[in-house]
């Protein structure tokens, strides 16, 4: 049995099923308490948790995330929210050079169980300072695990397995997603380890995760009509990359397009063809091709926002290269 | 510019499958050099230039089906520079569309400085024995992707697929049904003593080693060489409401193959070569034919045909004539037979040879002449091993 469902719905499922089953879980940030959170996830758990669990905070990224180091040291499993991974930059230092680090500094004495939620990506005009997508940044630092979910099922189940984890866990939301409505399959859970293969295919493997698994799996549909059969690979996890599950679908396909928000050059699709080229150089029939954002600032302007991010047409029109 | 083409390789033959390559651009191209493999539905057929020069294009892959006279690809005469303006390919190319950006890096003169391969299709391509310079690609920038060597492995295995019979059959029957629709045969037949020619041969081979025995088989083959100088009429060619004699005497050797049909490629020149070097080109032609590595002028050049049955045939034998040749000498089994001369009976061994031949060239009158030249260069066995 499943049941429809918004992704934002799911992930206050999520967070509500973690208040309630452990004491030690609080959610904290700017505007999760009396405003209900900036894209309304956590709309009316203050009136269910009270304010010690639904902690506002100061518009201070680095402060109110090193009080959650802090408590994740002291015990608590602490949940903490920044706004956009635009302001999480503000609290970079933390997270690098505190949370990553600890485990390591303290020689295994610490560690550090804190989630980090942020939104991250762009496509809703909301112009350049709060439209980036910066995980593929965060996906590049040891000591992190970094979860991309995509789906409702993996937005109401990625929460607990993150809070499970001795280590810090930063999830990125993509704030395109929110209102998008899917069905939630009847599960126990999910893992927090693998890629998923969301569509199968022969002909060429779409790599992608968060919001742009939706443009993928639109021009798969596209491609299928024209007798292409692409494969869409959802990473789900940014660190560490599952690249067993890659190799799969780049050694069935043998072209692989990468579709990733952020920024074209040296990100997380320069990472995964780096791998791809590593580990299954001879599987390849084609040169890799990305499908990423321009290197401009995010536009505010509708048709140049739309122009600057990947979108389905851009991956039919890469995949259709494949086959001149 | 020269553009090398399917040479027809029998006149049954309508189109081949490139099966593959033996040069690459670049490479210098002699007369008489094989510069690929053509699959024509009887045998793969070594294809040789007439023409000398260096590669300059491949414009056909293996695998794929082409008629007679497509350009197969390109040679550059001595001294012409690559720069020189090139004939429009046989497969026309489509415009390609702008490639996608993320491929707008490739350098355009990559292509021509290395072939463009996938490593898939060069690994696959290692894999399979595959030379990856012989094959065309499909890819993005004329690039060489797994499919492309996947398709060339495939005709290199066609060789030896299962339905090569029906293949073959359908090739002979195409020629013969074509020869009984055109040609108006007539038959003559003449019983030939061999008493003289086998005790010559057993005198002969007792002083050769083994391998280098003569069988009857080539007397025969010499007898028709040489007896055809003097008819003309049954050595060449009616094509085009005409005919064409031919210079010299190549014949066309039936040959049956084990897993059944026949071919019958020539002994070329047969008639200016002595014995023992016959003998050696028919036991060659006899191998490679079964091997199947024929040559493309042996299989082309037949300018009439002998079929010989041999030991284990009959004492006769009335051939079809194979088109655009004008006639076919054929052998029975050289047996024993009761034979009267000069009032006497006696028992010799003796061969029936036949003559098939084409009325809109030659008359029986003719026809029977020659058998009785055959018989007659028989009975001097010594003279025709010169």
């Amino acid at each position: 049995m499943s049941r429809r469902i918004t992704y934002r719905e799911a992930l206050r499922e999520a967070l509500r099923e973690a208040l309630a089953s452990d004491p030690r879980v609080f959610l904290m940030g700017e505007d999760v308490g009396r405003y209900g959170g900036t894209y309304a996830v956590s709309k009316g758990l203050l009136e269910e948790f009270g304010p010690e669990r639904i902690r506002d905070t100061p518009l201070s990224e680095l402060g109110f995330t090193g009080a959650g180091i802090g408590a994740a040291l002291g015990g608590m499993r602490p949940i903490v929210e920044i706004m956009t991974v635009n302001f999480s930059l503000l609290a970079l230092d933390q997270i690098v050079n505190t949370a990553a680090l600890y485990r390591h500094m303290s020689g295994g004495q610490f560690s550090v169980p804190l989630v980090v939620r942020m939104a991250t990506g762009a496509g809703r005009q909301v112009a350049a300072q709060h439209s980036h997508s910066f995980e593929g940044w965060y996906a590049g630092i040891p000591g992190i695990k970094v979860l991309a979910p995509a789906t409702v099922e993996d937005a109401r189940h990625m929460l607990a397995p993150a809070l499970a984890d001795p280590d810090p866990v930063v999830i990125f939301e993509h704030a395109g997603l929110y209102n998008l409505e899917g069905d939630l399959p009847d599960v126990a859970g999910v893992d927090i380890r693998s890629a998923k293969v969301r569509r199968e295919g022969r002909d060429v493997a779409i790599v992608t995760y968060g919001g742009s698994l939706f443009k993928a799996l639109q021009a798969a549909e596209t491609l299928a009509a024209e007798g292409i059969a692409a494969e869409v690979v959802d990473l789900r996890v940014l660190r560490p990359l599952d690249d067993a599950t890659i190799m799969a679908s780049v050694a069935r396909c043998r072209r692989v397009v990468i579709v990733d928000e952020g920024w074209h050059g040296v990100g997380l699709a320069s990472e995964i063809m780096a791998r791809i080229v590593e580990q299954a150089f001879y599987e390849l029939d084609a040169p890799l091709v990305r499908v990423c954002s321009a290197e401009v600032p995010i536009p505010y302007a509708k048709h140049m926002e739309d122009a600057a991010l990947p979108q389905a047409d851009k991956i039919v029109a890469a995949v259709k290269g494949f086959f001149p | 510019m020269i553009e090398f083409k399917l040479p027809s390789l029998g006149a049954d033959m309508d189109e081949g499958v490139l099966l593959e390559w033996k040069i690459k651009p670049g490479d210098p191209v002699k007369k008489g050099q094989v510069v690929a493999v053509v699959d024509t539905s009887k045998a793969a057929v070594d294809v040789e230039s007439w023409q000398e020069g260096s590669v300059a294009e491949l414009l056909v892959a293996p695998g794929e089906r082409i008629p007679v006279g497509t350009v197969l690809a390109t040679f550059l005469q001595p001294g012409e520079s690559p720069g020189a303006a090139r004939p429009v390919p046989a497969v026309a190319e489509a415009p390609k569309p702008a490639a996608p950006p993320s491929m707008a890096g490739v350098p355009a003169a990559a292509a021509a400085a290395r072939r463009m391969a996938s490593p898939a299709a060069r690994k696959h391509a290692l894999e399979q024995g595959i030379d990856i310079d012989a094959i065309i690609g499909t890819g993005p920038h004329g690039t060489v992707t797994l499919q492309d060597v996947e398709l060339a492995a495939k005709a290199k295995s066609v060789a030896k697929p299962a339905d090569k019979s029906a293949e073959m059959r359908k090739a002979i029957a195409a020629a013969m049904a074509r020869s009984k629709r055109e040609i108006p045969h007539y038959y003559v037949a003449e019983t030939i003593p061999m008493a003289a020619a086998l005790a010559w041969l057993a005198q002969e081979n007792a002083q050769r080693p083994m391998t280098e025995r003569l069988l009857p088989a080539v007397l025969l083959l010499k007898a028709v060489a040489v007896g055809l100088q003097r008819y003309p009429e049954l050595n060449g060619f009616f094509r085009d409401g005409a005919f064409q004699p031919a210079e010299k005497v190549h014949l066309g050797v039936a040959i049956s193959l084990r897993q059944g049909g026949l071919i019958a490629p020539a002994l070329l020149d047969a008639g200016g070569k002595p014995l023992t070097r016959l003998m050696q080109e028919l036991m060659d032609l006899v191998q490679r034919c079964r091997a199947g590595s024929l040559r493309s002028s042996e299989m082309s050049e037949p300018t009439i045909t002998v079929t010989n049955l041999g030991d284990q045939g009959t004492e006769q034998v009335f051939g079809v004539i194979y088109p655009p040749q004008v006639a076919l000498v054929g052998f029975g089994r050289i047996t024993e037979r009761p034979w009267a001369e000069n009032g006497g009976l006696k028992v010799i061994p003796a061969v029936t040879a036949s003559l098939s031949a084409d009325h809109r060239v030659s008359d029986g009158h003719r026809g029977a002449l020659f058998l009785v030249e055959l018989r007659d260069l028989l009975q001097c066995p010594e003279e025709l091993s010169r």
